[in-house]
């Protein structure tokens, strides 16, 4: 019953915390601890999942057609706990960055609101039940995002609360139509009955309605616009989580349904998705080379990079999937490192803006060092994890024979470079500018712990990338053979 | 019925998707309250439309043939309150930005640095 901790902690925690809102110290101590048993638990489920296959509760004791079954696989225990992970760092961040209206306006309770929607939307086994879980988790960052509510806060969450919701019409509209036509929301069930459907490829309108609706929520072309309009405006911790979590839950949902649901026309599936992978790295690299606010840069990156993501969904092999599942956790901790260097970059100078920074590196190297490890990762240098990540993927196009996409692939990781290189030029090696007066501000030091503890995790996942893509080498197969996922569902 | 039902639905759809294209912000909430309503019809419709049967019986065990299927409308529960709290939270969203900016209109949205 471990698998139900994941999801009963965060709101535990989130309740305690709401109640003891004014007192300060608690609040921070107090969610330090908590993500770090967060973290705990999700590491013993991946343990286990990984020694012992693919664990399913029913609570309630219904039988998994007709009640909610909890399921993890390899792929969601090593999701739940990277994000446990890239909040602990967060709540270590936090302190020394969120002013204190914010902390105490409800900030940690809400980031547990957020963890818990997260956990439960990578465990679930329940189409509708899933939808709930992303509500928890978006109503979570709603107001995460307007927290504060500054002016440019408040336009930001207008756009991203509209296209939330928008995308969540299109997933519910998707879960009714599925239910009518095959009357279960059951995933496995779902997945089972697909295996001997008769009724032919109209099952592909439902799937056409999923797909938008996650390629929305993990900022797919073209539904991505909505992020670099939304995610620069809270404060950096706050984009720094958004960035570490949210994007990849939607693209940890396409995979679960792809490998659960595409039966019908994979061939399609197949093409369709990897175009739009290759359209979501080359035009997101492109839109960050044009900007000049360091948060935009990387936000557009984010988008970029969720490509390569689906990439290894498109390539639907072993090793591709592996690869991108490695990847998606460099991800996770390397961009939410950039964003949290960035914040540093603030503390120190007060700006953002590129044209207004300069000298970084000579006044602070070893702040220079703290996004230059992240950044060289993200761009794809060895021995950082990004390398791995993207040889691993590479690799897995070239066995797949898909030479067109992996071409893409490398031109956009030059572009990566680019424009990491483009930030690092900016804001750390040119001289101060002469016309504006750049802030010489002091960076608080658990902002400073925080980002070293980060870019320490990302070494050391490129240290340990052999033990790490052997995990990633479960959960891939665990994708590419869903009736792993059914008979452990359905007890078969 | 289901033809009725199937009009009703396209044209809650027509006027919510008009709304979200106004250029006006509040219209835009009321084109995502239209956009919800729109959605828990298509539930309720694609659940199966069975007239004059209950969602529930009690104690009678040979006549749960003659049930409707209760499932889509805990479904559509679930979502209109999942509706009406995003809703409220756009409203305030969308009344403390008129109090920041003193305007409610789409061109407020766009960064002009």
């Amino acid at each position: 019953m471990i698998l139900v901790l994941p999801i009963i902690l965060p709101l535990l925690f989130m309740v305690v915390l709401i109640f003891t809102r004014r007192w300060l110290f608690f609040q921070q101590a107090f969610s330090l601890l908590a993500s770090i048993v967060l973290t705990f638990v999700s590491a013993l489920i991946l343990a286990d999942v990984y020694q012992n296959g693919i664990m399913a509760v029913q609570p309630g004791s219904w039988e998994a057609p007709f009640g909610i079954t909890l399921v993890a696989d390899t792929f969601s225990a090593l999701m739940m706990t990277t994000t446990s992970f890239v909040a602990i760092i967060v709540m270590i961040f936090s302190p020394g960055f969120i002013d204190k209206e914010r902390q105490t306006a409800g900030y940690y309770p809400l980031v547990f609101g957020l963890l818990m929607g997260v956990n439960g939307a990578l465990i679930t086994g329940d189409l509708f039940n899933l939808y709930v879980w992303y509500e928890v988790m978006l109503t979570s960052s709603f107001v995460l995002i307007a927290l504060g509510g500054s002016a440019e806060q408040l336009r930001g969450s207008i756009k991203y609360v509209t296209i939330n919701f928008i995308a969540s019409i299109f997933f519910v509209s998707a879960i009714g139509i599925l239910y009518g036509q095959t009357g279960t929301l059951n995933m496995a069930d779902l997945a089972a009955k697909m295996r001997t459907w008769e009724g032919g490829s109209y099952i592909n309108s439902a799937l056409m309605l999923f797909f938008i609706a996650f390629s929305v929520k993990s900022a797919l072309v073209p539904f991505f616009f909505w992020l670099p309009a939304s995610y620069h405006t809270p404060p950096i911790a706050i984009t720094a989580l958004f960035a570490g979590t949210l994007t990849k839950v939607g693209v940890y949902t396409m995979f679960r349904f792809y490998s659960l649901f595409v039966v019908f026309d994979q061939q399609f599936w197949q093409i369709f998705i990897l175009t739009l992978a290759g359209l979501t790295m080359f035009i997101g690299v492109l839109m960050a080379a044009s900007q000049f606010d360091i948060r935009k840069i990387l936000s557009f990156h984010i988008i970029s990079q969720v490509g390569y993501m689906v990439m290894g969904l498109g390539i639907f092999t072993v090793s591709g999937i592996a690869g991108a599942i490695y990847f998606t956790i460099h991800n996770m901790l390397s961009k939410t490192n950039t964003f949290l260097a960035g914040g540093l970059v603030y503390q120190r100078s007060g700006s953002y803006d590129l044209k207004y920074l300069g000298g970084l590196y000579k006044a602070s190297p070893f702040l220079a060092l703290l996004f230059f490890i992240p950044a060289m990762s993200l761009a794809g240098i060895p021995p950082l994890p990004g390398f791995f990540g993207k040889f691993f993927l590479i690799k897995g196009g070239f066995e797949a024979q898909q030479y067109f996409i992996t071409a893409v692939a490398i031109l956009t990781g030059l572009f990566t470079l680019f424009s990491m290189v483009k930030i690092w030029n900016e804001a750390y090696w040119k001289k101060e500018p002469e016309d504006v007066k750049v802030k010489n501000g002091k960076v608080h030091p658990s902002t400073f712990v925080a980002t070293a503890l980060l870019a320490l995790a990302v070494i050391l996942l490129g240290v340990f990338a052999g033990p790490v893509m052997e995990i990633s080498m479960n959960a891939g197969e665990q994708i590419v053979n869903p009736e792993m996922y059914i008979n452990a569902v359905l007890g078969r | 019925m289901l033809f009725l039902l199937a009009i009703l639905i396209g044209v809650l759809y027509g006027a919510a998707v008009y709304l979200l294209l106004r250029r006006n912000i509040f219209k835009l909430i009321l084109g995502l309250i239209f956009l919800g309503h729109a959605t828990n019809m298509l539930l309720f419709v694609a659940g199966g439309l069975t007239s004059g049967r209950p969602a529930f019986l009690r104690g009678l065990q040979d006549e749960t043939i003659g049930m409707s299927d209760p499932l889509p409308q805990a479904l559509i529960l679930t979502a209109i309150v999942i509706g009406l709290g995003v809703t409220a939270f756009a409203l305030t969203l969308v009344y403390r930005f008129y109090k920041v900016t003193k305007t409610v209109d789409f061109d407020e949205l766009s960064e002009n640095e």
